[in-house]
């Protein structure tokens, strides 16, 4: 069995303990989405601002293991400020990295995964995938959701 | 007589396995229990000497399958202290078990303005079914609470029973280990008028399960969580309820004749056994309940008792106020089952570490989200005992939690 080192990797306990961007966003403007593991009961809740095709801003909320918490806070930080498309292809990088099928089609945007490198250990234990993507899994569910209005 | 727990354990070929050198310290038998060499050499036999199908032909062997079929449905029944082996039947598991109660006796009899009671100790298959009736049928639910330990509150029973045509709750909780007084609870369904549930299935696999005793109406357990196969389950109830019940699942075995404009169905239990049932499981649930007979049940529930006790003084010695069992702490009222919160650590990412030590323990819900709510969590670590755990694997779950600890900087 591989060691526990490679899933716990130092910055991955440092986004543990210390998440980015953790909160909520006002729902509108912002959109929402919340996700679930089955499995486990972890919950999870992601706000977006989308101004322009730009995540201008990014917020979590909700429980989970270090996993799911420390992805959802690396992912936070690395699609704030991106483009949508840019977001979508990092989704798919992400999710590739973690050896889940995303079609033939490789990312239309080739953008870096940078500290989100650290989460590559996680596919050695096949049962905590699903911990590292269901912030990921949230988050194209929340660039999905219907444009909220005012009105 | 005194059992020698260590001849019982060596009956379990899987304990002996070792992963990365290391043997297996297996604390989630309230998910699934480890089958002794008794359950699985009854299958293989049954197998390689007498499979055969049941109740439809005519040659010596298919009479054969038969016999030993049926007198796997004896012995169920006699485990459980059923008057009549008819009062048994075989499900896919206890979850089909409730369902079956709701749907068919349910179904038949509950509409607007009936209220059928729950607690919010149960696991969703005694939540759900009930649910999705509801949601057709108009009827209301109605919950009986927690006290702080993990006990049935049962201070408002009177008042949440009055008017309900059912109460369907657990004899263990899946979370808590929580035993509630099932006598008690039947009794007071029955003088409300009420139709009594039993969710048996931790019960039966450590305890006597004595449903004369119970006086319960209905009672379900599954066979893989007690040394037996999974694909099988048992619903025990009481004949005149199950006589007048209407079928649950159509099609072959439980019809008396079917014609162009009707059908008729066969008597109790066959009624609710439409098509081929897992034959070979249920062989092996035979023998599954005579080999914990062998044992005695008894002596199971005291082995557990010792064991519970022994796990909580244990862990609270060695880790006092960083780890909370839920749940009672009076061993009489509880089972072997302990959920636990260490430190801040996730359920998850302890089960994580105690894998690498080859402790097996269940993180999550547990099936239980509505007690979850209760508990303020959203999951929780488990270990859950049966008669084959000794004082050796709790030591080794103790010594591996500091192995938690050390990555998550406590």
């Amino acid at each position: 069995m591989p060691g526990l080192e490679d899933l716990y990797r130092e910055i991955i306990l440092d986004h543990y303990r210390s998440p980015r961007n953790r909160g909520e966003l006002p729902v509108p403007p912002a959109r929402h989405a919340e996700g679930h593991n089955p499995l486990c009961g972890d919950e999870i809740t992601i706000y977006l601002s989308v101004d322009d095709d730009v995540v201008s801003d990014v917020k979590v909320a909700g429980q989970g293991c270090s996993i799911s918490q420390s992805s959802a806070s690396m992912m936070s930080a690395a699609v704030k400020g991106k483009t949508v498309p840019e977001v979508r292809s990092l989704v798919k990088k992400f999710k590739g990295m973690m050896s889940i099928d995303t079609g033939d089609d490789p990312p239309s945007i080739d953008v870096p995964l940078g500290d989100l490198e650290a989460l590559q250990g996680v596919v050695k234990f096949p049962v905590r995938i699903k911990c590292a993507t269901l912030a990921w899994n949230t988050l194209l569910e929340a660039l999905d959701a219907p444009i909220p209005s005012d009105t | 007589m005194t059992i020698d727990w260590d001849t019982v354990r060596a009956d379990f070929p899987i304990l002996r396995r070792e992963i990365d050198g290391a043997p297996i310290v297996y604390l989630d038998s309230g998910n699934t229990s480890q089958k002794p060499r008794q359950v699985i050499e009854a299958m293989d036999d049954f197998l390689r000497t007498s499979y055969a199908p049941i109740n439809r032909s005519a040659y010596r062997l298919a009479g054969e399958a038969t016999d030993r079929f049926e007198s796997a449905r004896a012995s169920v029944a006699r485990f459980v202290n059923a008057p009549s082996a008819d009062e048994i039947v075989f499900t896919k598991n206890a979850t089909e078990a409730l369902n079956l109660v709701a749907a068919s006796w349910g179904g038949a009899n509950l509409g607007p303005g009936d209220a059928v009671v729950l607690t919010h100790l149960e696991h969703h298959a005694n939540i759900v079914p009930w649910q999705m009736l509801a949601a057709k049928q108009g009827f209301e639910l109605r919950w009986v609470p927690l006290t702080t330990d993990g006990q049935l509150d049962l201070t408002d029973l009177d008042r949440l029973l009055t008017g309900a045509k059912a109460f369907a709750f657990t004899a263990m909780s899946n979370v808590l280990g929580t035993i509630p007084p099932v006598t008690h609870l039947v009794s007071a369904a029955h003088d409300a008028g009420a139709v009594a549930i039993v969710d048996a299935c931790q019960f039966t696999p450590h305890n006597v399960t004595d449903v004369q005793a119970w006086d319960a109406d209905f009672v379900a357990f599954s066979s893989h969580k007690m040394c037996g196969p999974s694909g099988v389950g048992a619903l025990w109830g009481r004949m005149e309820l199950l006589d007048a019940m209407p079928p649950y699942i159509g099609g072959g075995n439980m019809i008396a004749d079917v014609r162009l404009d009707g059908f008729t169905t066969a008597p109790v239990p066959a009624k609710f056994e439409a098509g081929t049932p897992p034959i070979v499981e249920v062989i092996g649930f035979g023998a599954a309940v005579e080999y914990l007979e062998s044992i005695g049940m008894a002596a199971v529930r005291q082995h557990e008792i010792e064991l519970t006790r022994y796990a909580i003084d244990t862990l609270g010695e060695r880790y006092g106020d960083d780890i909370t069992i839920q749940g009672p702490d009076n061993v009489e009222v509880r089972g072997g089952v302990l959920s636990f919160k260490f430190r801040d650590i996730h359920p998850h990412d302890i089960s994580q570490v105690l894998d690498q030590h080859n402790v097996c323990v269940r993180a999550g819900h547990h099936c239980a989200k509505p007690l979850m709510r209760v508990l303020g969590v959203n999951a929780t670590a488990r270990a859950s005992l049966y008669l084959y755990n000794d004082r050796s694997d709790i030591d080794a779950l103790a010594d591996a939690l500091d192995g938690a600890s050390d990555i998550f900087g406590f």
